[in-house]
C-alpha cells in the first residue's frame, strides 16, 4: 500500500512542473501577440485613455515577472480575468462552458470505448472475415476528418431522414432527453475516429497477448477461449488500451473545438474560436487554460488507473 | 510496442516495392494527386475565384462535372486548387518539422546524457497541449494564414518526429561500425552525418509520411475554422464551411471537397504504411 501511496504522490508530484509550464505558455499567449495586444482587440477607434485604461486592467504597464506572479495569483484564488466585450468574470463563462465540454468528450470516449473494445477483441481473435472488416472500418475511421464526417452525417440524419436536429443545444439539467437528442449527433461525430484507433490498439494488444507462452499454457490447462481472453488477455492489454484513451481524450478535446462550432455547442471550444475570432485574448487565455488543465487532470488519472491495473509501474516508478 | 504492426495485418511482403501493395496504391494515389496540384492551372477547367451568378449552387453537369458553390464558383476547379494549397501546407509543414526534429533527434540519441535531457524535456513541453488547441493557439497569437497555420503544424510535430529520430539514432548508434568508425579517429560529425544519419533515417521518414496525413486533416480542420487559408485562396476546409447552410440544397458543394481530403489523406497513410513495412522491419515508429 505505501510503495501504491509512494506512486500516486510520485505523480502528482511530476504534474505540478506541467501545470507552472502550462502556464507560463496560456500566460503569454497575449504577451507574443505581435504589435500592441490592447490596441488590436480595441480597434483603431480605441482613444489613447481606452489603451491606457485596458493595459492597467490586465496589468501590461507592469513588468513582465510581476505580471506572471500576480496573474498565478490571480488564477489560483479562482480569477481569470474578464471578457473584454460582456465584462463577465471569465471564470463564470466557463464554469457554464465547461460541462458541455465534458459532456461532449465524455460521451464520445464513452461510445469509442464500447464499441472499439469489443470488436478489437473480435478483431483479435476472430477469422478473416472479422479482419477485413474491421480493417476497413480503422482505416475509414482514422482517415475521415471528423468536421466532415459531421456535416455527412447531419445531411444523412437530419436534412434526409429528419431523426435528429442539425444543431443547437439544451443542457441536461433543463431537458434530458433534448440534451441526448441535440448530442447525438456531435457525439456520433467525434467518436467514429476514436473508435478506430481503440480497435486497433485493442485488437494489437490483445493479439500480441495471445502470442505469449502463458496463454499457451491456458489453453493446454484447458481453459475455455471465453475465460483466456476476458479474465486473462484483455486483463493484460488493459494499461495500454486504458493509455490509449488517455492519450486519445486530447485529441477528442482539440476535435471539440471544430464540432462545437459546427454544431453550435456552447462548449470552451466554441468559446476558444469565438475569442480567437474576436481578438478576446482574455478569452482565448482562460479557454486554453481550461482544456489544457483538463488534459493534464486526464492523463493523471489515466496513469494512476494504469499504475493500478499494472503493479510494475508502481514499482518501476519507485525504483 | 506491437500495437499498430499487428494491427494492420493485411497479407504483404516486405521483399520489394512490387510485393509492397500499401506502398503502390498510396505511392500512385499521392503522385497522381501531386501532378493534379502542379497542374493545377493547366487542369482546372474553370478559373476557381470567377463569380458567376447565373450557376449560384448549379447542380453538376458536363461544364461544370462537380457542380457549382454559392457564387457560382466552379467546384472542381476549386479543389483542385484548394488540393494545392492543403498538400503545400501540409507537406512544408512536416518537411520544416523534419528539418528541425532530426538534428535534434540524432543530437539526443548520439550524445545522450545531458543533451538528451534538455532536448526530449523541452519538446515535451508541446505535448502538454492537444494539437489542434495548441494550433489555434498559435493562430490566436499570430493571426490567420496559410504560413500560420504550417508553423504551427510544424511546432506540434517536432516533438513526435524528434523522438522517433532520437529512438531511431539509439539503436543505431549501438552497432559495431558506429564504435569503428569513432575508433578510426572520426569526428563525432562525421560519424552522425555518414554513418548514424543515413542508417537512422528510415522511421522517421515513415513517421513524416504518416504525419501528413494528420497534418492535411488539421490543416483543413483549422481553414473550415476560418483560421487557416484565407478567402480568396480556395482551401478544401474553407470550402466545407462556405457550404453549410446550403447542405441540403446542394450537396456537391460538401460532398466533393470531402472527398478529395479522404483521398489524400488515405493516399499519405497508405503510403506511410507501405513506406514502414519497408523502411522500419525493427518497428521503431510503432
Amino acid at each position: 500500500m505505501s510503495r501504491q501511496l509512494a506512486f500516486v504522490v510520485h505523480r502528482l508530484l511530476l504534474t505540478l512542473p506541467t501545470l507552472l509550464v502550462m502556464s507560463v505558455v496560456v500566460f503569454l499567449i497575449l504577451r507574443l501577440v505581435p504589435g500592441d495586444p490592447v490596441r488590436t482587440m480595441l480597434g483603431f477607434r480605441a482613444t489613447d485613455a481606452n489603451v491606457a485604461e485596458m493595459r492597467r486592467q490586465l496589468g501590461l504597464d507592469q513588468s513582465l515577472i510581476n505580471q506572471y506572479l500576480n496573474w498565478l495569483g490571480a488564477l489560483l484564488h479562482g480569477d481569470l480575468g474578464r471578457d473584454i466585450v460582456s465584462h463577465a468574470p471569465l471564470s463564470e463563462l466557463l464554469a457554464q462552458r465547461l460541462p458541455v465540454t465534458c459532456e461532449l468528450t465524455a460521451l464520445s470516449m464513452l461510445l469509442a470505448v464500447i464499441v472499439g473494445v469489443p470488436f478489437g477483441v473480435r478483431a483479435a481473435t476472430g477469422g478473416r472475415w472479422a479482419r477485413r472488416l474491421t480493417e476497413g472500418f480503422v482505416i475509414f475511421g482514422i482517415s475521415i476528418p471528423d468536421f466532415w464526417l459531421g456535416i455527412m452525417l447531419v445531411l444523412l440524419l437530419s436534412a434526409i431522414l429528419q431523426l435528429l436536429p442539425p444543431s443547437g443545444y439544451v443542457s441536461f439539467s433543463a431537458d434530458p432527453l433534448g440534451n441526448l437528442r441535440y448530442m447525438t449527433l456531435p457525439v456520433l461525430t467525434l467518436a467514429v475516429g476514436e473508435a478506430a484507433y481503440i480497435l486497433r490498439t485493442t485488437r494489437g494488444t490483445v493479439a500480441a497477448v495471445l502470442g505469449r507462452p502463458f496463454v499457451t499454457f491456458l489453453r493446454a490447462k484447458g481453459l475455455s477461449p471465453a475465460r483466456i481472453i476476458y479474465g486473462h488477455a484483455l486483463r493484460n492489454a488493459g494499461p495500454t488500451i486504458v493509455t490509449v484513451v488517455g492519450i486519445q481524450v486530447g485529441v477528442l478535446l482539440g476535435g471539440a473545438i471544430i464540432i462545437e462550432t459546427m454544431f453550435t455547442l456552447p462548449g470552451v471550444g466554441r468559446l476558444i474560436v469565438t475569442g480567437v475570432n474576436q481578438r478576446n485574448y482574455p478569452i482565448v487565455q482562460a479557454g486554453v487554460l481550461a482544456v489544457a488543465t483538463l488534459f493534464i487532470v486526464v492523463s493523471l488519472i489515466t496513469d494512476l488507473i494504469v499504475g493500478w491495473l499494472d503493479p510494475r509501474v508502481v514499482d518501476g516508478a519507485a525504483a | 510496442m506491437s500495437v499498430a504492426r499487428v494491427a494492420i495485418s493485411l497479407p504483404t511482403q516486405t521483399r520489394g516495392y512490387a510485393s509492397n501493395r500499401f506502398l503502390l496504391a498510396g505511392g500512385f494515389l499521392l503522385a497522381s494527386l501531386a501532378i493534379i496540384a502542379v497542374l493545377a492551372p493547366w487542369i482546372a477547367p474553370h478559373d476557381p475565384g470567377t463569380v458567376e451568378v447565373r450557376r449560384v449552387l448549379g447542380a453538376p453537369d458536363l461544364l461544370h462535372p462537380l457542380g457549382s458553390d454559392v457564387l457560382g464558383r466552379d467546384v472542381l476547379s476549386r479543389v483542385i486548387y484548394g488540393l494545392r494549397v492543403s498538400l503545400l501546407v501540409s507537406v512544408s509543414a512536416v518537411a520544416a518539422s523534419l528539418a528541425v526534429a532530426v538534428p535534434l533527434g540524432l543530437a539526443a540519441g548520439y550524445f545522450g546524457r545531458w543533451v538528451d535531457t534538455a532536448v526530449s524535456r523541452s519538446l515535451d513541453m508541446i505535448l502538454i497541449f492537444p494539437a489542434m488547441l495548441l494550433a489555434v493557439t498559435f493562430v490566436a497569437i499570430l493571426g490567420p494564414g496559410s504560413l500560420i497555420a504550417a508553423t504551427a503544424i510544424a511546432v506540434i510535430y517536432l516533438p513526435i518526429l524528434a523522438r522517433v529520430m532520437r529512438t531511431s539514432t539509439l539503436v543505431v548508434g549501438q552497432h559495431e561500425y558506429v564504435a569503428g568508425a569513432r575508433a578510426r579517429g572520426a569526428s563525432h560529425l562525421r560519424v552522425l552525418t555518414t554513418h548514424v544519419a543515413p542508417n537512422a533515417l528510415g522511421p522517421v521518414i515513415v513517421q513524416a509520411s504518416v504525419l501528413s496525413a494528420f497534418a492535411l486533416q488539421l490543416e483543413a480542420g483549422l481553414s473550415f475554422l476560418g483560421l487557416g487559408t484565407q478567402p480568396p485562396t480556395p482551401s478544401l476546409g474553407g470550402m466545407l464551411a462556405d457550404g453549410r447552410d446550403v447542405l441540403t440544397q446542394a450537396p456537391w458543394v460538401e460532398v466533393f471537397p470531402g472527398l478529395a481530403i479522404v483521398v489524400a489523406v488515405l493516399a499519405f497513410a497508405f503510403l506511410g504504411e507501405g513506406l514502414r513495412r519497408f523502411f522500419d522491419p525493427l518497428g521503431v515508429t510503432e
